[in-house]
């Protein structure tokens, strides 16, 4: 097995590393904080490292555009999931004035 | 080192350092400041893909909607957005650390794998004439993707609506203060004379009263 020197950026393999540590880091994030905000942006980070992945694989089978249209759907909901994400954590300030999702525990009682 | 290896070196450093910002940051905004720095290190390689059109789309979506949405709503917060510091329990201590390991490990061992097999890493052919340009994506768009397309604008709509009826709708609040004027107007009368004038429910009634008295 002779390592192939293959420039930074030019093979698939790279994207696939940079996408997995991202989602990597997204979900310790997710799972780390307590801080609904903070929470939302992992999710974030997590979408994103999923279009970064799609659109690399597209380019990679450059014979259509699949992959970048999948990562535009992804984008609008991602958008969407954020609208809605942040009046819901609206709300529960108001019900619990904390942010915090330790408090989001009144289905457990 | 060519000029495209080290964009995609700045543009993946940018990224991982933008991630760790964002989760390890105490106060919100920096996160959001992180979050913002990943989401332009990922629109460069998006660019670096031949991605031109989703990376403006990105830039357009993340940073001008998402992460303003984001720091308004720190800013509506004040200062309890900072709240839920890293490490409050023994639990969300070791947990998120060991399974994101423990994620990368299954990620780098299926790679190692593959790569085995392959000997070389898969590099990028040149592409076909007009990929990811606006005209292809858009025919793409209105023509396969037409029915996917219509249902997102429907998705965002509803979602629009959503959140303001989520946001409208004060917990706790509306719903009792209705439901004492419905017991209230049910068995006749203010429970205390003090509520007759407010609620102008059956004057004459506790008018009568008081003189009787």
């Amino acid at each position: 097995m002779t390592p192939v020197m293959t420039p930074l950026g030019s093979a698939l393999e790279h994207y696939v590393l940079l996408a997995t540590v991202l989602f990597a880091l997204g979900g310790a994030g997710f799972l780390l904080r307590r801080n609904i905000l903070v929470q939302l942006m992992s999710i974030e980070l997590m979408l994103n490292a999923t279009n970064l992945l799609l659109v690399a694989y597209n380019r990679s089978h450059s014979s259509s555009l699949h992959g970048q249209m999948f990562a535009f759907f992804i984008i609008a909901v991602a958008a969407a999931e954020v609208a809605v994400g942040l009046a819901i954590v609206l709300s529960f300030y108001r019900l619990k004035s904390t942010i915090s999702s330790d408090a989001a525990d009144s289905l457990r009682h | 080192m060519t000029l495209g290896a080290f964009f995609f070196g700045a543009c993946s450093v940018i990224c991982v350092v933008g991630a760790l910002v964002t989760i390890l940051a105490q106060n919100p905004i920096r996160g959001a400041m992180g979050l913002l720095t990943t989401i332009a290190g990922i629109a460069g390689l998006f660019l670096a893909l031949e991605a031109q059109f989703l990376a403006a789309i990105q830039l357009i979506v993340y940073a001008g909607a998402v992460v303003v949405l984001f720091v308004f709503v720190i800013m509506l917060l004040g200062p309890t957005a900072g709240a839920g510091r890293i490490g409050e329990e023994a639990r969300a201590r070791y947990a998120p650390w060991f399974s994101s390991v423990l994620f990368l490990g299954v990620m780098g061992f299926a790679m190692a794998l593959v790569g085995g097999a392959n000997t070389t890493l898969t590099s990028f052919a040149p592409s076909e004439l007009g990929y990811g340009s606006i005209e292809a994506f858009g025919k793409l768009l209105y023509s396969e993707g037409l029915v996917p397309f219509e249902l997102t604008t429907a998705l965002l709509t509803v979602a629009v609506v959503g959140a303001i009826a989520v946001v409208r709708s004060a917990p706790g609040k509306k719903p009792v203060r209705r439901l004492k004027s419905a017991t209230r107007r049910m068995f006749g009368g203010p429970v205390e004379p003090r509520d007759a004038a407010r609620s102008g429910l059956l004057p004459a009634q506790v008018n009568d009263k008081e003189s009787t008295l």
